[in-house]
């Protein structure tokens, strides 16, 4: 009987050996005579465990991991490919606690299929939104992402059914929808998981923006760093293509909708949605000045939706599963589930979608494990390099958009980047700094020449130069970028930098407060 | 092929409007792992572009080289969760053990090393990227093992 054998094909598990493992077990169980079918699926999300191999069994999938190309020839003396025991299993997948406790509605089918058979993504319920919006109004699948609660998960959190509505209503016979892939901040991941894990549920939820907006062509920009989540989007919209679900004639509804993806170029300020329609038109990507919204002129000067991948890959399950759904999980105004992801000295980094409102700390210590380090957590940024360092007296905060904006914070996209100790807050809010000057777009003053007099000025205050001057410099410089710069690049830098000084002044050379 | 037929046969590729010129310059980079100057006169003449908006393009994005760099290009994480796991000390061996610092090539011509923010591997960093391949939970030791196979040409 052939096995099927699951070895991820994701950038994280190739980055650690997954590869060579693949071709270890392939080598090994083909010269052992064992019949063997190799999936090359996604990643479930547990990095820390990967490369994660799992094997088919009648009681379910067995997972072992990290597994090494070492550990292959033992895996298989053990008989791995029965699901037997050995030092690295994990016993069924499904009920791995990290796992487990997760409430995955975007991610239900990352890791577990294979991300390019249109097969296995609709047995796994792919395209059930889709043939529910085939069967709607446009104003009806407006209604539904409007009522489920939806937000924009590119970090904005704003919500997603009242931009839908302003683009319908918006005259014109030419609108878009595009894709926001260009997922750049430091710390997340999710956008590259669902990509090269389930690129189909992407395609699903631009078709059906498309179908609400009435566009017919959509545009993915994915980000140059993502080498090979671009290779499985091209195959993936390929296949589309040839399955008829992408073309003229979506799945012989006489709509139209097609989607060509687009290759960034290591631009952060590419990830803010007017300098990406800039870049996506063949220019500098340069912030544009707001309004006009991009709803009523935005790629080509048309009506656009311009959404986070997170955002539109939601939609499908709002869709499929109805508004209220999606909207029973979560607290507040932030509704439905966000994929967080654990990233830097964390023990058990990885994604862990979950509806709003758990805290940090759970987050963190029950999921994360505490610091790879073994020691103590002293701040975890959340929400990219633009988002506040929070300390551990605000670990009870709740993760909820609100709730993070009132202490100061912000979600953003998700991503927490965990630090112990060791860390030397005041080369971090330098960084900041420093990141802002490398990577502003130049079109306004305060981001441009504030973040290199940041630098100068925090590099003054570290090097104990005269904290009478300096200190209140830099308070009114942060101000200044704060209220005065275009866009969120250095709007938001002194986010960081200023959360840094506030709760770790003995960094930058002061007293405690 | 000389140069210039495969830049020409490059454009020829792509409909001639302006939002073709980011897809084409890739084009160019992955055939000779840069952007010579000389694509700039016969791009502006194809996209109806001044020489100025494309060079202006050209020199905007970090990941076009205007540079020929050496045989392999090597870039190192430098961003927030790789930094949390260790990147700077990983930075300085590299600096070291290369002998050269960021936007430069070894003296042999085999690595040029770039700065990178992010490569989407921050669970498992410290990360770097060669060509189009993501190495993860890079330390001194297998940085140094790595740098062998690529000097080997082994990578």
């Amino acid at each position: 009987m052939t096995v099927r054998v699951f070895v991820p094909a994701d950038s994280s598990a190739l980055a650690v050996g997954a590869g060579e493992v693949a071709l270890a077990i392939a080598a090994q169980a083909a010269a052992r005579g064992s019949a063997i079918e190799l999936v090359r699926n996604g990643s479930r999300g547990l990095s820390w465990l990967e490369p994660l191999v799992e094997v088919a069994t009648p009681a379910g999938r067995v997972a072992y991991g990290p597994v090494t190309v070492a550990d292959v020839p033992g895996l298989l003396d053990a008989g791995f490919l029965a699901g037997a025991d050995h030092p690295l299993a994990l016993g069924l997948t499904d009920e791995i606690p990290y796992l487990k406790k997760q409430e995955r509605l975007t991610f239900a089918r990352v890791g577990v299929t294979d991300p390019l058979s249109l097969a296995d993504y609709t047995a796994h319920g792919g395209f059930a939104g889709l043939r529910v919006a085939l069967s709607l109004t446009p104003g009806e699948i407006v209604a539904a992402v409007t009522e489920s609660g939806l937000r924009g998960r590119g970090g904005a959190a704003f919500p997603a059914g009242i931009k839908w509505q302003t683009v319908l209503a918006a005259a014109g016979d030419e609108k878009y929808v595009v894709c926001n892939a260009d997922e750049g901040d430091s710390g997340t991941f999710s956008d590259r998981l669902l990509l090269e894990g389930d690129p189909f549920c992407l395609i699903e939820g631009m078709l059906i923006a498309g179908l609400a907006v009435g566009a017919r062509k959509g545009y993915i920009y994915l980000r140059s760093e993502y080498p090979h989540a671009w290779k499985t989007l091209n195959a993936a919209i390929l296949r589309a293509r040839e399955a008829g679900l992408l073309g003229d004639d979506v799945l012989g509804s006489g709509r139209a909708f097609d989607i060509e993806a687009r290759l960034g170029g290591g631009a952060y300020i590419c990830g803010e949605e007017t300098a990406l329609l800039e870049s996506i038109e063949g220019r500098r990507g340069q912030v544009r000045a707001k309004p006009p919204l991009p709803a009523i002129k935005g790629l080509f000067g048309k009506p656009t939706v311009i959404n986070n991948l997170i955002t539109l890959a939601s939609v499908p399950i709002i869709l499929a599963r109805g508004a209220a759904f999606y909207r029973d999980y979560g607290m507040g105004r932030s509704r439905g589930t966000l994929p967080f992801q654990l990233a830097g000295n964390v023990l058990c980094g990885g994604l862990v979608e979950k509806a709003f409102g758990l805290t940090l700390d759970e987050l963190l210590n029950d999921f994360g494990g505490g610091t790879a380090s073994g020691r103590p957590i002293r701040a975890v940024q959340v929400g990219g390099p633009l988002g506040a360092y929070v300390p551990a007296q605000d670990f009870d905060l709740p993760l909820d958009y609100e709730a993070f904006a009132a202490r100061g914070a912000m979600l953003g996209h998700g991503g927490l980047v965990v630090f112990d100790d060791t860390v030397d807050m005041g080369r971090m809010a330098r960084f900041a700094m420093e990141f802002c000057a490398a990577e502003s777009c130049g079109k306004c003053t305060p981001c441009r020449i504030g973040s290199t007099r940041g630098v100068e000025v925090i590099d003054r205050i570290l090097a104990g130069e005269d904290h009478g001057t300096n200190l209140p410099l830099l308070e009114d410089l942060c101000t200044l970028m704060i209220d005065g710069s275009l866009c969120a690049m250095g709007g938001m830098t002194p986010y960081p930098v200023l959360s840094a000084l506030k709760h770790f002044p003995a960094d930058f050379g002061l007293a405690d407060k | 092929m000389t140069r210039s037929e495969l830049l020409h046969r490059l454009i020829a590729a792509h409909p001639p409007r302006q939002d073709s010129l980011l897809p084409i310059l890739h084009s160019i980079q992955d055939e000779l792992g840069w952007v010579p100057p000389e694509a700039t006169e016969p791009l502006a003449r194809a996209l109806n572009l001044s020489r100025a908006e494309v060079h202006g393009v050209i020199s905007f994005y970090p990941h076009l080289r205007s540079v020929q760099p050496g045989r392999h290009v090597l870039q190192l994480c430098r961003a927030e969760a790789c930094q949390a796991r260790g990147s700077a000390a990983l930075e300085a061996h590299v600096r070291a053990r290369l002998g050269i610092g960021f936007h430069e090539t070894s003296a042999d011509g085999v690595i040029s090393l770039e700065p990178v923010y992010c490569l989407g591997n921050c669970a498992c960093g410290p990360s770097l990227r060669v060509g189009d391949e993501i190495v993860g939970r890079v330390d001194a030791s297998r940085f140094d093992a790595l740098l062998v196979a690529l000097q080997e040409d082994l990578a």
